[in-house]
């Protein structure tokens, strides 16, 4: 136990006299999230509020053969402007981006409209760029609502009651609160929690290693009369002490960076007080080991400083892969998941902070899973530091 | 006191060490001579117990270095080939750590890094930080770091290389300062001349095996050269190449 913490009292001055893991742990980590996410969440508020009250100036081909329409859009905050000559030009200009979105009404419009023939409209637009698309949208309820409006005239010129043509009254009620709303984006913050973490660590764990074996100290630091399990725990617990502050620094960046973004504006009111940064850090803490025992197993696999941080690099990523899927895949958050670390950790922060009430049994099982899992890779971690290839 | 019984080591198909066996004992300066590559890391490797031998036994202070390889340790001070340094610690922190690691007490660390420190003349940079050390004053740290807990048995991988004319006399004085204090000094050198100013018993390996183990005169006499040099060259040609 005395030898454990000696190489852990040294690692961590050594670290800290060091610029390099310093600036990993304690900006690197904690600023990039919160950077990134306001620079994310601003811009998506920026493009929202234009969006809704912009008016869209829209080419149209042939205004000429649609007079009501064009008046109809122009209510609608759609303003028709001169759009290329013709069809072929109209699907060039959107394909360059030269415009966004082109009607076209072709010659026969007003014609087929007194025959009561459906009468055609072309909306010319790129699906695939999202922007794009939704002015498209914008332009396709415009043209549903006048639509709907002529029908209406056409069966009341008749004598029927406009009424029979809507024979279901369809209303959405949106149950999701603002918090709720919040979870979505702010789920992104659990990666960014374990991007922290892993990054505050990440030197000492190349250190343990090839750091050591590549300076030439780690032999004469195995000819000292300590066993190479007490200098391996020694240094994992270095390694979870920067990684730690690297995420409780990340925790409270975060909590001061969201009174600086206009989330309300977006719906979202992000249930991310000090008691919900405290229970977050509770509930990452078990997965601190599994990272820490994790970067130090795969960078004692490696031949090199330089070969040790690309595979790290590596994983900095993995932790997403298992949020990734689930939310690709919009899986509820289930018992089973819980068993899986940063997957958990990432569906309980979610839980708290839509202020949800959070599943004590899923609390249980994820913090007992994920500390198991980090022992067990601590163990591996002691039996490679045990072979002779260690010395490379 | 160091016994080495046959021991072999390969790593792959190569076989580094092949039966090797040689005494160093108390009071005496053992050198282990040979050309690069001969054996001499993987023997002393093996002595401080970071490898394994595949086969034979050696012990130290009669601790075997794989059944008893704590007790064996606590009974070395090494110094390997190439030994680095924690370049963000001073020279002083980082001798005091390996002092802690070796189980010295926390008021005993002070006096013993003050001892070796003005015993191998470091304390003009005992307090800076190690990055950019010279390969001299690397060489003495690491030194003053694998002496620090007094040690009975000292093995050093060729511990001249790279140092200056002037460290190399006052490695030369410590070494046999240590031979009068009537410790085991066992250390590695493709010197020949190194060598025989200063053992008392010369192992020559070649190829992975012994070729003379004997006094510097008893060399001469077997190999027939008088020059200590041609000594040297004779003596590896006894051994077969693999």
């Amino acid at each position: 136990m005395g030898t454990t913490i000696t190489v852990f009292l040294k690692e961590v001055i050594d670290n800290i006299r060091d610029r390099r893991t310093l600036a990993s742990a304690l900006i690197m980590g904690p600023i990039f999230g919160p950077v990134l996410f306001s620079f994310v969440i601003n811009l998506s508020v920026e493009r929202s509020l234009e969006s809704a009250e912009k008016t869209l100036e829209l080419p149209v081909i042939g205004q000429e053969y649609a007079p009501n329409l064009v008046t109809y859009l122009n209510s609608k905050n759609i303003d028709a402007v001169d759009g290329p000559d013709d069809m072929a030009a109209a699907m060039a200009a959107v394909k360059t981006g030269e415009h966004d979105v082109v009607l076209v009404i072709p010659g026969e419009f007003g014609e087929q409209l007194a025959d009561m023939v459906p009468a055609k409209v072309e909306i010319v637009a790129d699906q695939a760029n999202s922007d794009a698309d939704r002015d498209a949208r914008r332009v396709r309820s415009a043209l549903r609502s006048y639509n709907q409006q002529l029908a209406g005239l056409r069966v009341i010129a008749r004598g029927v009651n406009p009424m029979a043509l809507q024979p279901l009254n369809i209303d959405e009620v949106d149950v999701s609160t603002p918090s709720g709303r919040s979870a979505m984006l702010l789920g992104m913050m659990s990666y960014f929690f374990i991007f922290a973490a892993l990054m505050g660590g990440m030197y000492l764990a190349i250190d343990t290693t090839a750091g050591e074996r590549e300076r030439g100290s780690l032999e004469p630091l195995l000819s000292l009369p300590v066993t190479r399990d007490q200098l391996i725990l020694g240094k994992i617990a270095a390694t979870c002490l920067f990684m730690t502050l690297s995420l409780s620094l990340s925790l409270i960046a975060f909590y001061f960076a969201l009174g600086f973004m206009p989330l309300e504006q977006l719906g979202m009111t992000p249930n991310f007080g000090p008691g919900v940064v405290l229970a977050a850090l509770a509930i990452f803490l078990p997965f601190i080991l599994v990272g820490s025992a994790l970067m130090t197993l795969v960078a004692s696999f490696t031949k090199s400083y330089r070969e040790a941080q690309t595979w790290l690099s590596v994983v900095l990523i993995a932790p997403t892969m298992p949020i990734l899927i689930v939310s690709i895949l919009m899986l509820r958050p289930r018992t089973e998941f819980m068993f899986i670390p940063s997957l958990s950790q990432h569906l309980l922060l979610v839980d708290l902070v839509k202020n949800e009430p959070v599943n004590a049994l899923h609390v249980a099982i994820s913090v007992v899973s994920t500390l198991i899992i980090g022992i067990l890779l601590t163990w591996v971690c002691a039996r490679l530091y045990r072979r002779e290839g260690l010395l490379g | 006191m160091i016994k080495v019984d046959g021991i072999h080591k390969s790593f792959g198909k190569v076989r580094a060490i092949r039966g090797v066996s040689f005494d160093a004992p108390d009071g005496k300066i053992t050198g282990l001579l040979g050309p690069n590559g001969a054996g001499k890391s993987t023997t002393l490797r093996i002595l401080y117990t970071v490898l394994k031998p595949d086969q034979g036994n050696a012990t130290i202070d009669g601790f075997d270095v794989v059944q008893d390889s704590l007790a064996a340790r606590k009974c070395i001070g090494a110094l390997p080939h190439g030994a680095g340094l924690y370049p963000q610690l001073t020279a002083r922190e980082n001798i005091a750590y390996f002092a802690r690691l070796c189980g010295l007490d926390k008021a005993e660390i002070d006096d013993r890094v003050d001892r070796i420190v003005k015993l191998l003349d470091i304390g003009d940079f005992a307090e800076r930080r190690t990055k950019g050390f010279s390969q001299g004053q690397r060489t003495k740290v690491s030194l003053a770091r694998a002496l620090v807990h007094d040690p009975q048995n000292i093995l050093l991988d060729e511990p001249s290389n790279g140092l200056d004319v002037m460290a190399t006399r006052s490695l030369r004085e410590i070494i046999l300062k240590l031979k009068d204090d009537g410790r085991c000094v066992l250390f590695s050198s493709h010197v020949m001349q190194e060598v025989a100013a200063l053992c008392d018993d010369i192992c020559i390996i070649a190829n992975g095996q012994v070729a003379i183990d004997d006094s510097i005169d008893g060399i001469r006499q077997r190999t027939g050269c008088d020059d200590i040099e041609d000594a040297f060259v004779e003596a590896i040609h006894m051994v077969e190449p693999e």
